[in-house]
């Protein structure tokens, strides 16, 4: 998967495009679990940074990523541009993470 | 009045760790941004010609949380409007933090800069009675300037 381009820029520096395969997007659900959530409660008495939070939504983004490239490279693209996230909460509990792009061929 | 004990001591801890830990994060961010301002952060697209081939995308995330005193005061603030100023440190302070890991990400992929840096926010947690929190994310394309 390391031979693929994300980028969120509309081109790679240096090289041209050949082909545009169209927009490929990868998502995620995640809901935190109950231990995650009364340590995050504690913390909000004393307020900062919640790590606990933070890991799952990097390893929820990443896969939706993952997802996203998985997608990209059975298109056959070498590289994915325009790559945009975006973050919605579902219910109290959880949260949908989504990473869309435009797939290409780049040189 | 056991409930109104336990109010003004939360009110209390939240007052005395909350600042304390707001000053040392802010301390500990002007150390961060010193020690990144090589790598140059843009949110423009136009790429200069003297771009070495390839880029890759770097992200940063932080979730930061209110302190108990922060939504006190917040929520008398409420009742005459105006300024949060303590909600504007708090989300300072998350964008700032999720920039400087956005940097850190980039400087371990040995790059010069980040060109078209987004930065994004969403809120954590719904009802207001529970965790209120909110993630402030960054990301961007790094890339690296041919020598």
């Amino acid at each position: 998967m390391t031979d693929i381009i994300v980028t969120n820029l509309e081109t790679v520096p240096g090289r041209q495009i050949i082909k545009h395969l169209g927009i490929v997007q990868g998502n995620t659900v995640r809901a935190k679990h109950v231990g995650r959530d009364i340590m995050a409660g504690l913390k909000n008495i004393v307020g900062g940074g919640l790590r606990g939070y933070t890991e799952l939504l990097t390893d929820a983004r990443e896969e939706a990523t993952q997802r996203m490239m998985g997608e990209a490279l059975d298109k056959g693209a070498n590289a994915v541009l325009n790559v945009r996230f975006s973050t919605s909460s579902i219910t109290a509990g959880a949260s949908e993470l989504y990473a869309y792009g435009t797939a290409v061929v780049v040189e | 009045m056991g409930g109104l004990i336990t109010f003004f001591v939360l009110l209390l801890i939240g007052l005395i760790f909350g600042s304390m830990n707001e000053r040392n994060h802010f301390k500990r961010l002007r150390i961060a941004e010193e020690e990144l301002s090589h790598i140059k952060v843009f949110n423009i697209k136009t790429l200069p010609d003297n771009l070495e081939t390839g880029g890759a995308l770097v992200s940063g995330n932080v979730v930061v949380a209110v302190d108990y005193f922060k939504v006190i005061a917040a929520f008398f603030k409420m009742v005459f409007g105006g300024q949060l100023r303590s909600f504007e440190s708090l989300m300072e302070r998350g964008r700032r933090e999720a920039v400087v890991r956005m940097q850190r990400e980039a400087e371990a992929l040995g790059a010069d800069a980040i060109y078209n840096a987004r930065l994004e926010f969403s809120a954590i947690g719904q009802q207001p009675q529970k965790i209120g929190g909110a993630e402030l994310l960054a990301y961007g394309t790094a890339v690296k300037i041919k020598s």
